[in-house]
């Protein structure tokens, strides 16, 4: 056998796979990996490990995964991403060892670590050097979980990611989805037939929608790669590169301007739907929003935004959506999304206009209880400058959930607008007196409901509320921005820990 | 077909059969939770039936209003 030169070695690893597979990804609107790294990293900075891995195979250039450190935004960060003109990007002994090392770099390094996942599992063949022992890819999950809030960890999915691969993302502080391309699965259709007998397609069974709108195991939608790089881009802008440190403030904007005022658009019935986005636009830094888990349990708003440039989490009822009632799915984004900041020193501000939690037998069946104390959970053990604002109404354990004034939030404030209590009054007077409604004659009753009614809007008025001390100010709705932007600015040297203690027992 | 995002009572009907509708456009109110939740069309289309009447309870995922 002819000796290749050193030239020849480095046109193999820098070429990938074979031209057809290139082709085969190119027609699906896939990059090569080369170029998706390319367009990830600022000015193509990149220092790469390993690129002669499995070299001397002669068809596995790279093992298959490039690694390395590039800069984004300026800022460090260490990346794994599948070349799937390589046997469609799966892992053999090597590319474990790879993402294995990788990931210990970003360990080391303190800086935050992004997996762009395009692979289709293990190479069975290679099972005995890659599954199942101490440097096995078991190893690359057991890392992200102990890297977990240390770092920020982005996964990038622009193909499958499939059996125990599944799991990267599942470990990731947020997974972007390339729509039509990206899939997550346990089991392949062709396996779920074979082994279930369920005839099904792959978009149906683990594609991008259904993960970003149904089963929540996806955060973002992208419509193309290039989408899908320029998110998480934009995503570490708000966060550190790691625990030990602030997220960078930004130049402050004002927010968009609009001809309408928050003062004109919050519904004076409690009952009403109103686009809680309205009043978001209206609060933060023009152009500040990065939503976290749009397509999924919409009855909830859970972004990222800057108010002054200070990076924030803001988490929202919809009363367009569902009324906005929380649900499990609901709580579920809200717990994980409440980890994410609290993780990285980002600020929660929790907007409430929430008639409860969701009642039936469907819920509960599906364990609404267990799912809601998981939120309550996470925001219970929250120690960032913590914001309630009562923006309309806080009803029963929504008002817990949302960060209610027993929770130790720094201020609850509320709107003029504002409506705290058990149940809204319809509810609670038929709660109350029922059984005497029943007895009366007809005609009598509209009047004695009327009059209930009123009795008990006066016993939950806001400024009654106030008088009690039960919340900390009340505010016009077109000041909730100025005394936003004051209270996170008093708060930033706010310095607490939780409890002492091993650690808690988390609902699941 | 469009369906409950949740268990409620239908509050109005706001489209009939024939009705050209927009994307976006609310077709229907549903009550639940003492709340008014809006029902709006995924796509533009023209109503092709409308399945159920204002005061029926409707379960999660039950149709409502087909479009096409």
């Amino acid at each position: 056998m002819m000796e290749k030169s050193y030239r020849e070695y480095k046109e193999e690893i820098a070429a990938g796979g074979a031209p057809k597979y290139h082709e085969k990804n190119a027609a699906q609107g896939k990059l090569f990996v080369r170029d998706r790294l390319k367009r990830l990293f600022d000015d193509d900075v990149f220092v790469e490990d390993g690129a002669f891995a499995n070299i001397m195979a002669g068809d596995l250039p790279a093992d298959g995964v490039v690694t390395g450190i590039g800069k984004i935004n300026g800022r460090t960060v260490c990346v794994m991403a599948n070349d799937s003109t390589i046997k469609a990007g799966s892992w053999g002994k090597r590319t474990v060892e790879k993402i294995i090392r990788i990931q210990e770099t970003a360990e080391k390094l303190e800086v935050p670590m992004l997996y762009l996942v395009d692979s289709a599992g293990a190479r069975i063949t290679d099972q005995i050097e890659m599954f199942p022992g101490r440097r096995g890819a078991g190893r690359i999950f057991y890392n992200q979980v102990k890297l977990s809030g240390r770092i920020p960890q982005i996964c990038l999915l622009f193909g499958p990611s499939a059996a125990g691969g599944a799991y990267i993302p599942a470990f990731c502080d947020i997974v972007v989805m390339v729509q039509g391309n990206a899939s997550m699965y346990l089991g392949s259709p062709r396996m779920a037939e074979k082994v279930i007998g369920e005839k099904v397609d792959l978009e149906t069974m683990g594609g991008a929608k259904m993960h970003c709108s149904v089963s929540g195991c996806g955060d973002v939608l992208a419509k193309t790669e290039e989408e899908a790089i320029d998110y998480a881009r934009r995503y570490l802008t708000y966060f550190p590169q790691n625990f030990r440190t602030k997220p960078d403030v930004a130049e402050s904007k004002l927010p968009q301007s609009f001809d309408d005022t928050l003062e004109d658009i919050i519904p004076k019935n409690q009952n009403a739907a109103f686009n809680m986005y309205h009043l978001i636009d209206r609060v933060i830094d023009e152009g500040s929003f990065c939503e976290i888990k749009k397509l999924f349990a919409k009855e909830l708003i859970t972004g990222l935004a800057r108010i002054d440039g200070q990076p924030v989490g803001i988490l929202a009822n919809q009363p367009k959506s569902k009324g906005g009632v929380l649900f499990h799915d609901s709580a579920d984004k809200a717990a994980k999304f409440i980890n994410l900041c609290d993780a990285f020193h980002i600020p929660l501000i929790f907007l409430s206009d929430v008639p409860g939690f969701m009642i039936g037998t469907q819920v509960e069946k599906l364990g609404i209880i267990r799912h809601g104390a998981k939120m309550i959970f996470a925001m219970s053990e929250a120690t960032v400058p913590k914001l309630s604002v009562i923006v309309r109404k806080a009803y029963g354990a929504g008002l817990y959930a949302m960060a209610g004034p027993a929770f130790e939030p720094d201020a609850c404030i509320a709107l003029t607008t504002a409506q705290i209590a058990v149940m809204g009054p319809e509810a609670a007077i038929n709660a109350v007196y029922a059984n005497k409604i029943e007895a009366m004659p007809e005609d009598e009753r509209a009047d004695f409901i009327a009059q209930k009614t009123a009795e008990y809007k006066e016993e939950i008025d806001v400024y009654r509320l106030a008088s009690e001390l039960v919340i900390d100010d009340v505010i016009e709705p077109n000041e909730l921005r100025q005394s936003l932007v004051q209270r996170l600015a008093a708060y930033k040297t706010k310095n607490v820990s939780f409890t002492e203690r091993k650690h808690g027992v988390n609902p699941v | 077909m469009i369906k409950a995002e949740m268990a409620g009572t239908v509050w109005k009907v706001l489209v009939k059969e024939g009705d050209t509708v927009e994307e976006g456009q609310e077709v229907m109110i549903l009550e639940s939770m003492k709340m008014e939740i809006p029902v709006e069309a995924e796509e533009a289309g023209v109503v092709k039936r409308v399945v159920v009447n204002e005061g029926d309870f409707i379960d999660v995922d039950a149709d409502l209003v087909e479009i096409e």
